[in-house]
């Protein structure tokens, strides 16, 4: 049944054209007439922004029953008995005219402009506008790009002043560093004086210009936009799962660009996220594999790399000395190649993909779930618990701004800093680290709060109780590591508290690096098998698929650093995994690698941890491997191949797969699909992955999918359809065509089956043999050490840009890092006797680092706050990985 | 016709201490106040609304409809006070702010009164130093009089009034772009729809913008009844009315005269007001409302001033300045003069005001300088049609607001009139063009 067929309850009928449509209630007439099939040109509108009505493109002649004028349909909503016409006499005036008008002082360097070929003024003078223009006096001159930001150039003479970026940066970004000055014909975009477009949004508005007057200092005259091929694929700079388009020319990326989905990302990119695409052709990607002789790492042929490889894992004395660090950058069909590798076949469970800045598998996987969607709810509650999003999720800070600012969306904020966040809150409480779980326990609570706790005046915390407490549904909680100073049971023991008091309450976790979430879904976690089940529970299921178990629960990564320290671990495998600059603890990860008798990598460019390797094995990485990816909702989107690898680089799954045929276990892997179509029908949560992928839902998948699951008693194979299949009335047997999902090891072969089928939950046997998903485990509240009034508590948070070989391998991107500091609140200053800008040590038992001060009255007095992983002065240098909160003293440097 | 109508609003010009307190008390002063509130709302409001006082800004829009048109029991809702009178040969309301700050205020008061207002704003045009010291210093005197603040005279009524600068905009002179500027933006005007002031205006709440003149009347009118006030003018334009005549007249100045039943003649001939034309030279034409507004020539001298009557002959009286053009003017320079103005203040918002007007003047400019093309003056009627569809009174609109039109009139107006100058100044710049030797010798040297 056609769409227009059916009034919907508000709808409104309005005639375009002739034809009679029904619009939404409040619906813009130019957003009706795309729907319904007219497009009508446009500059500055833009779905995801507020219209303004200043190009004037828009115009149509419109009749609300006063006869027909020329209205800008970009404001105007439809209401009953409009009539547009897009293509009348009036209209095609119109629209020649304003045309002319954009185009009268435009230059005409459409052949040198990078915005060529794929320019909306370009294309809709071609589609609406004047054959010639009239204008034959001298154009505006301006001086030729200027930088108005480290990464954007801004050509003036180009702007046809559309309010597209400048409106970007205020309404969606909340950076008003562009505006327009000057006024009439000399109007022009420009920033406050010596004051740039630092915002980490900056390239958003390049890429909404619709004329080439912003462009971008990575993609600047690098291709034409007929040359380039393009593939959709999801952003893997941190863990929103953003969706992008890969533009390459000559098997070369050269640009990312943010696509619009609805549930994530609204089409926006941060400047990581975006400029990243310089890291995919950086020099310091590997292009062979790498093997430690006398001199050094060397190339290696892969042969020979892999045969070693293959070999030290063999010589290791047990399966437990065997240790494995990292997976979040690989893909969902890496990581499971990986896990079963390490799991199936070697039986080692000391396996973990986050680096002791993350949360516990079962705190992820295990707690009721929300979407980005559901946080951001129209009218919603949200209590923040975690790191600054805007420095670690920023598109996820997007959102939040947009419900915070538009929709109403109440926002409670529970962090040992202020964030960037901060000024969107209705209440922001800042406890002393390790003690946040006691205020999270008490803003729970429904009696008025009268005292002062963890350092937070009453008032204050009653402001945010009351906060949460004036929610008129179940709240929203994003959940994560609000410092890497601080231990993880902080945060568990403050989710424990809220959904012991409040059950309904729903979660997403702000983890960061940008596969993390599917490397757990895959089992790269000790105690964990792929697909959201535990060790325990899941053995049996996997067993038949599986040629071996882990036999007991592992160790996570500070357990495998501690173990290879004390000269247990034999071999420490790294996938993509930089313990030394990552990991909270530097004295352990140092002493860690040094331990282990042989160190492995599988990477795709050296980094500090990787250069101790006596292996390394280059990796394909992004936009080199076909896959999928799981963001922090869990949402699984696809991965998409646009260039080929560097050199003989290759996909970690196929690495997995060789280094197991030289162990004597075929993967049974030829192609990622294969991994995909195993996945899909081994992993419980994501059980008929790879049907719902090849509808190929661009929003993604989110799972575990609203499945039937059956079985063939007669070939006792498990079968999956999904829930569009028929089932009989009384639910007891139904005929129907099914892909054999497992079955044994030629299940891959046989293309369907088709017998008697019986919906398993009728089947004792088969529903029980099912491992139920991992559940999250409470735990008691945490006890913080007494406060010692001659220290400081450390708070360590990251910022958007750092040292981390990401960002290095973007040379656009590298400078961005703003260098070690220690942040104290001006009240601080005197009886330190510091200064802003002066240098400072900051001092634990263990080690002293020496830093810029700043001044920064975000931070609480008696809290020193600084940034991880920087340049000069290491965070993870003064914290150590036992100790539930790290004190500092600070001095005067000499 | 001249008639001896009293001077409602400039009565007080003559006194040397009209911009003073005591001098306003003296001469009546706050006393429609005191009165007002013995009468109640809407009383005051019926008064206004008998008077039929038409606004005094440009548009001429009813005052008393105008107060009616905010929606009902949505609060708060503001006075906005239009003091930003930038409209070239326009200066009657600079007057009654220096020389009658008080009368002003009490008319705000008056208005807020009858409007349920608690908060107005006085904007005052940047460039008007003395205006804005003396309102400032009446405000003062005023607030410590008890006239403004709280529990006014004892009664429940309660005003504060806030003095806001310009910042130099003619544009801000509409009233969303004054909106726009008053709540601290650039001075771009708003959409209308959706963004009526009356239902959606300063912060987004319903608000009354009035200009400086139609408020001064209000003191007056309540003294003297809505009737007495009717009494006077013609048709739809009653009471008496500000005119301000400049150009090449013998005697420059502001006139208040009876509204509707005054001359043009009378007013730019007669010797107590403009004084007839400088040299006895003939006219050639006229400004009749505003820099905005369509030019008037010979054969309409003994139009009324009144509303309905210019608007139907195909201008308008706008903001009641007449620019008076003598025979010996260049039509080119004249319109050139104009367009230019609008093109210099065109705020930029939308493309067909800010590349459309400077592209007109731009034309116009060329011709004056001895550049024009023939086919130049379709191109101007042209260009004006895409700014100004059909080019039609009152004029239709590519734009947000009204600016770019405004560059539009004077174009029309004069080619219309005065086409063969136009075409004569084309001709003789073709022709000075060819008769210039070219020089031969230059041309070679390069090779």
């Amino acid at each position: 049944m056609a769409e227009s067929d059916v009034t919907p309850i508000d709808g409104v009928a309005v005639e375009i054209n002739g034809v009679e449509v029904i619009a939404h209630k409040g619906e813009l007439l130019i957003d009706a007439a795309e729907r319904t099939g007219t497009y009508i040109p446009r500059f500055c509108y833009h779905e995801r922004m507020n219209p303004v009505g200043m190009c004037r493109m828009c115009l149509v002649e419109v009749d609300t029953g006063r006869g027909p004028a020329l209205q800008p349909s970009c404001m105007l909503e439809c209401t009953p008995g409009m009539k547009a016409d897009t293509e009348s006499a009036v209209t095609k005036k119109a629209q020649d005219g304003i045309l002319e008008f954009l185009l009268a002082n435009h230059p005409l360097d459409c052949p040198v402009c990078d915005k060529g070929g794929e320019c909306p003024l370009q294309d809709q003078t071609m589609a609406y506008g004047p054959g010639e223009s009239r204008f034959v006096e001298e154009k505006r001159h301006k001086e030729k790009p200027i930088p108005i930001s480290d990464l954007v150039l801004l050509d003036r003479e180009r702007c046809i002043l559309c309010d597209r970026c400048t409106r970007f940066a205020k309404e969606v970004a909340g950076d008003p560093l562009i505006h327009f000055i000057h006024r009439g014909n000399n109007t022009e975009v420009n920033t406050f004086p010596d004051e740039p477009f630092a915002s980490y949004f900056s390239g958003n508005t390049v890429q909404i210009c619709p004329v080439g007057a912003l462009t971008s200092s990575t993609y600047r005259f690098k291709a034409r936009p007929w040359d380039l091929e393009t593939t959709e694929s999801t952003c893997q700079t941190c863990s929103v799962g953003c969706r992008i388009s890969i533009d390459s020319s000559r098997d070369q990326v050269q640009r990312f660009a943010g696509v619009d989905i609805d549930p994530v990302n609204w089409g926006w990119l941060c400047d990581k996220g975006r400029f990243s695409s310089e890291v995919v052709t950086s020099d310091a990607r590997l292009s062979e594999p790498l093997v430690r002789d006398g001199s050094g790492l060397v190339p290696a042929k892969w042969s020979d790399a892999l045969n070693r490889f293959a070999k030290a894992l063999d010589n290791a004395s047990s399966a437990q000395s065997i240790g494995v660090i990292g997976g979040s950058r690989l893909t969902n069909e890496d990581a499971y190649a990986w896990s079963k590798f390490f799991k199936g076949v070697l039986a080692t469970d000391n396996v973990d993909a986050q680096l002791g800045d993350g949360l516990p598998a079962h705190v992820v996987l295990g707690l009721p779930s929300a979407t980005i969607d559901e946080v951001c709810a129209p009218g919603g509650t949200v209590l923040l618990l975690g790191p600054d999003v805007k420095e670690e999720l920023p598109v996820l800070f997007l959102r939040l701004r947009h419900a915070a600012v538009e929709d109403r969306v109440t926002i409670v904020e529970v962090s040992p800093r202020s964030t960037g966040v901060t000024s969107l809150t209705k209440a922001s409480v800042h406890p002393r680290p390790g003690e946040t779980a006691d205020v999270v326990a008490a803003l729970m609570s429904s009696a008025a709060i009268d005292r002062e706790i963890a350092g937070v005046a009453a008032a204050e915390l009653e402001a945010a109780r009351a906060a949460l407490a004036a929610a008129t549904g179940p709240i929203t909680v994003v959940l994560g590591r609000a410092s890497l100073a601080e231990s993880a049971s902080v945060t568990v023991a403050a989710a424990s508290a809220i959904l012991a008091a409040r059950p309904d309450t729903t979660f997403l976790s702000a983890l960061r690096r940008s596969n993390v979430r599917g490397a757990l879904d895959m089992g790269l976690a000790p105690g964990l098998l792929p697909g959201r089940v535990t060790l325990e529970d899941g053995a049996e299921w996997y067993s038949e698929v599986w040629p071996s178990m882990p036999a007991a629960v592992g160790l996570d990564t500070e357990g495998i650093l501690r173990a290879a320290a004390d000269g247990r671990i034999d071999v420490l495998v790294l996938l993509g995994a930089d313990p030394l600059s990552d990991f909270t603890d530097a004295d352990l990860a140092e002493r860690g690698l040094t331990g282990a008798r042989t160190v492995l990598s599988v990477d795709t460019a050296l980094n500090p941890s990787s250069k101790r390797a006596d292996i390394v094995l280059a990796a394909a990485g992004f936009a080199e491997k076909a896959g999928t990816t799981t963001n922090i909702e869990g949402r699984v989107s696809t991965l998409s191949q646009r260039v080929t690898p560097p050199g003989t680089a290759r996909a970690d799954w196929m690495l997995a797969a060789e280094v197991s045929t030289r162990l004597g276990t075929d993967l049974g892997f030829e192609s990622f699909g294969d991994v995909l179509a195993e996945i899909s029908a081994v992993a419980p949560a994501y059980l008929a992955l790879d049907q719902a992928i090849a509808e190929g839902s661009p929003d993604g998948v989110m799972l575990p999918l609203d499945v039937v699951v059956i079985i063939d008693e007669d070939d006792e194979d498990i079968v999956i359809v999904d829930e569009t299949v028929t089932v009989s009335q009384d639910g007891a047997e139904v005929d129907v065509t099914a892909d054999v999902v497992v079955d044994d090891a030629d299940a891959a072969d046989s293309e369907s089956t088709e017998g008697l089928i019986e919906i398993i939950a009728d089947d004792a046997d088969v529903a029980g043999s099912m491992p139920p998903f991992v559940q999250f485990t409470p735990i008691q509240m945490v006890t913080a050490p007494p406060v010692d009034s001659y220290s400081f508590r450390l708070v360590a948070s990251r910022k958007l840009y750092d040292q981390g070989t990401l960002v290095q391998s973007a040379p656009s991107l590298a400078p961005l890092a703003p260098g070690s500091t220690v942040s104290l609140n001006p009240w601080e200053f005197d009886r330190l006797g510091v200064a802003t800008g002066g240098r400072a040590i900051v001092r634990t038992a263990k080690a002293s680092v020496n830093v810029t001060v700043q001044s920064d009255s975000g931070v609480p007095r008696g809290v020193a706050a600084m940034i991880v992983n920087q340049a000069d002065g290491r965070v993870s240098d003064l914290v150590s990985a036992d100790e539930l909160v790290a004190e500092v003293r600070i001095e005067t440097a000499p | 016709m001249i008639t001896d109508a009293p001077r409602i609003i400039t009565s007080r010009f003559d006194n040397a201490d009209s911009f003073t307190l005591s001098g306003y008390e003296a001469t009546g002063g706050y006393q429609a106040l005191r009165k007002a509130l013995g009468m109640g709302p809407a009383a005051v409001a019926d008064e206004v609304k008998t008077a039929t006082l038409l606004g005094r800004g440009g548009a001429g829009f009813p005052a008393g409809v105008k107060w009616g048109l905010a929606p009902e029991n949505v609060w708060p809702r503001y006075l906005v006070v239009n003091g930003d009178e930038s409209e070239p040969g326009t200066y009657k309301d600079r007057l009654l702010m220096e020389r009658d700050p008080h009368q002003l205020i009490e008319g705000v008061l008056l208005a807020c009164y009858a409007i349920g207002c608690g908060q107005a704003f006085l904007y005052v045009r940047g460039e008007m130093p003395l205006a804005q010291e003396r309102i400032a210093a009446a405000l003062n005197d005023a607030y410590a009089a008890g006239y403004i603040g709280k529990n006014i005279l004892g009664s429940n009524f309660s005003v504060d009034i806030v003095l806001s600068w310009g910042a130099g905009a003619y544009i801000v002179g509409e009233e969303t772009a004054l909106i726009e500027s008053l709540e601290g933006n650039r001075g771009m005007p708003r959409l209308k729809p959706p963004f009526f002031p009356a239902a959606k205006g300063l912060y987004m709440q319903p608000t009354i913008v009035n200009n400086v003149e139609t408020l001064s009347n209000l003191p007056w009118i309540v003294t003297n009844g809505g009737e007495a006030f009717a009494a006077l003018g013609a048709e739809t334009s009653r009471g008496t009315r500000m005119f301000a005549v400049s150009g090449h007249v013998k005697n420059p100045g502001v006139f208040e005269v009876e509204y509707g039943v005054t001359t043009f003649r009378d007013l730019i001939y007669a010797p107590q007001y403009a004084g007839g034309i400088l040299g006895d030279r003939a006219l050639k034409a006229y400004i009749p409302g505003g820099a905005s507004a369509p030019w008037f020539f010979e054969e309409h001298l003994d139009l009324p001033l009144e509303k309905v009557t210019v608007d139907r002959a195909g201008s308008m009286l706008g903001s009641g300045a007449v620019v008076v053009m003598d025979e010996t003017t260049d039509a080119v320079k004249a319109c050139l003069r104009v367009v230019r103005f609008f093109a210099r203040e065109s705020c930029g918002k939308c493309a067909p005001c800010r590349e459309g007007t400077t592209w007109l003047e731009k034309i116009l400019q060329r011709i004056q300088d001895g550049y024009g093309r023939p086919s130049d003056l379709d191109l101007l009627m042209d260009v004006s049609d895409n700014i100004s569809p059909g080019i039609a009174w009152p004029p239709k609109q590519t734009t947000i607001c009204p600016l770019g039109p405004s560059a539009v009139s004077p174009i029309a107006s004069a080619l219309q009139r005065f086409r063969p100058e136009f075409e004569a100044r084309i001709a003789q710049a073709e022709e000075a063009r060819h008769s210039v030797p070219v020089n031969i010798s230059k041309v070679s040297s390069h090779g």
